[in-house]
């Protein structure tokens, strides 16, 4: 009799500045198969890209580079096979830098990286242009051209097709630019059990494991809101686990004696997050239903997942594209008792009518009160009346870095020429940052897929 | 049948996140048996209600096999992402703002709830 295979999927970090001692938890504390690394956010490719801009050898995760250090002689000896996006907006200078590790710990023929390009649509916008794609934003229906002189980037989400071949050729060690989220995971699954990329209910399957694993211990008992004051060790949080099977169900665990728990309300919590329609979880591989999908708690901190139904990929691609909007900047000070909240509103005004008479102009001044209207605005109701601190928080935005910078030199003055009984401005002026916005929009799948490539480094 | 005023919070939990400016509020029955109430009470108007001045339109989806709906909150992030100025510029809180709405359910139902809470 053959024991029925099941592939170990372990998640080793969420996003880009995750817990850094995940990854060799996940690799020295059982048996897992593969490391999936997710570090991408629309927000991370703007730092990314940033950071390019001022140096183009960066613009990737350094932190994935020590991290891999770290596990290298696992990787060499074929115990854990890592998948990772951490190669950003420049996945060639990541996969290098880690090669460059590989061969300095005398690893470097045990360790095959594979290099996945092909995302990057930056060079390719004004031909696709040229050739009718209008590359409208998806949510305004504006064509690209309104904003085309301010681009700073442009990333096709690829899908998990790269990842299956880099790992079909052997790699042990798999570095992608914008390789969606749940491809990170569906790549090894697809690869371990041959399953067609038209098996849609199988795809859909690994696209929700991929989803349950892409944001970390946020599945297993981190920012878990049910039972929280219940949930044990968490600073000892055991990142999940997905043990796959060939007919696509899975179980989700994490290593015994580690923190957190794996519950129905962990992973429940976990499906629901960054979600739209259930039924249509659109990704470059296909599309999931997740009002399909049946949980049980099938042992302490394991949840069977199954029944997963899933629908042909579309014919689009999703490309993310990143141009620089303008400028902000966010002030704070804290009012003490008594009438703290009267005094940070009366600072505001003061701030508000100083900012006025500059003539500096805004396209959005924002005020908030924190500890009282910060994040549940006027559903907080009323404070306490003696409430002992408040914090104003005022974020201004422009498209024009002058006003804004003069704004940052307009907190500090209010220590002394505004209400009585402020604090906490130690940190100094506050900084102005660029504003990279983001622009969703489609392209035919054929325009993309061509152009992606997998390469032995 | 008698009827009692309850805040969500005692009947379900919740996971918030963003998808550019709107944010998504999945509601989730801490019982099986508390989803119809939650389907019939906590409507998409409703919603858009609780949240008024704070949304732009607001539209609801079902999960019965996860006990769950999910809300998308649009208009609700100041621009969202890199845009927003907002301290929770990624809509993770709107979660608990939706468990303070307030609800009818049978007394029964309440008071089913208020002791598992306590």
């Amino acid at each position: 009799m053959t024991e029925r295979k099941t592939v170990r999927i372990a998640s080793g970090q969420g996003f880009w500045g995750d817990w850094l001692e995940a990854p060799v938890r996940q690799v020295r504390g059982g048996p897992i198969d593969y490391l999936v690394m997710d570090y991408l956010a629309e927000v991370t490719m703007s730092i990314l890209q940033k950071q390019r801009s001022r140096d183009p050898a960066m613009g990737y995760a350094r932190d994935f580079v020590t991290q891999v250090q770290k596990i290298l002689p696992e990787i060499a000896e074929g115990g854990v096979r890592v998948v990772s996006n951490a190669g950003g907006v420049n996945p060639r200078a990541c996969a290098e830098a880690v090669r460059k590790a590989a061969d300095e710990a005398g690893l470097g023929a045990k360790v095959r990286i594979a290099l996945v390009t092909g995302d990057d649509m930056l060079e390719r916008l004004d031909a696709l242009a040229a050739g009718g794609e209008p590359l409208a934003n998806m949510d305004t229906g504006r064509p690209l051209s309104d904003v085309r002189a301010s681009v700073r980037a442009a990333n096709a989400y690829l899908g998990m097709q790269p990842v299956v071949e880099a790992l079909d050729r052997g790699a042990n060690i798999v570095i992608t630019g914008r390789v969606t989220d749940t491809g990170l995971t569906l790549g090894p699954l697809v690869h371990e059990f041959g399953w067609s990329h038209d098996d849609w209910d199988r795809i859909a399957a690994g696209t929700v494991a991929g989803h349950i694993l892409e944001c970390g211990a946020q599945s297993s008992g981190g920012n878990l809101l049910r039972d929280w004051r219940k949930v044990r060790k968490l600073e000892d949080v055991g990142f999940p686990i997905v043990a796959a099977e060939a007919d696509g169900s899975f179980t989700v665990t994490k290593h015994s004696g580690t923190g957190g728990v794996v519950n129905i309300a962990s992973v429940t919590e976990q499906l629901v997050y960054e979600m739209g329609d259930p039924t249509n979880y659109i990704t470059p591989d296909g599309i999931a239903d997740f009002t399909t999908i049946q949980l049980h708690q099938t042992g302490r901190d394991k949840v069977r997942v199954s029944g997963i139904r899933g629908a042909p990929r579309t014919d689009s691609l999703k490309v993310s594209i990143a141009y620089a909007w303008g400028w902000k900047a966010v002030g704070t000070l804290v009012y003490g008792w008594p009438e703290a909240l009267d005094k940070a509103k009366a600072a505001d005004k003061v701030l508000r009518k100083r900012l006025k008479s500059l003539g500096l102009e805004f396209e959005q001044v924002l005020t908030e009160f924190v500890g009282v209207d910060a994040t549940h605005g006027r559903l907080a109701g009323d404070p306490d009346p003696d409430i002992a601190e408040v914090m104003l928080r005022v974020g201004v935005r422009s498209r024009d870095r002058d006003p804004v910078e003069r704004f940052t030199r307009e907190i500090a003055p209010l220590v002394l020429t505004g209400p009585p009984s402020v604090t906490g401005f130690a940190g100094g002026r506050p900084q102005v940052e660029e504003i990279v916005a983001y622009w969703p929009a489609l392209v035919a799948r054929e325009l993309v897929e061509p152009h992606v490539t997998v390469e032995m480094l | 049948m008698a009827r009692t005023t309850i805040q969500l919070r005692w009947l379900a939990h919740a996971r918030s996140g963003d998808k550019g400016d709107a944010a998504n509020v999945g509601l989730i029955a801490l019982e099986p048996e508390y989803y119809e109430v939650l389907r019939s009470e906590v409507t998409a108007k409703r919603v858009a209600r609780h949240f008024k001045g704070m949304v732009s339109a607001v539209e609801r989806y079902e999960l019965p096999n996860l006990n769950a709906l999910n809300f998308m909150l649009h208009g609700a992030l100041d621009g969202g992402g890199t845009m927003s100025l907002k301290t929770d510029a990624q809509g993770k809180v709107f979660s608990t703002a939706l468990l303070r709405m307030e609800i009818e359910v049978p007394g029964k139902v309440a008071r089913r709830a208020k002791e598992a809470a306590s």
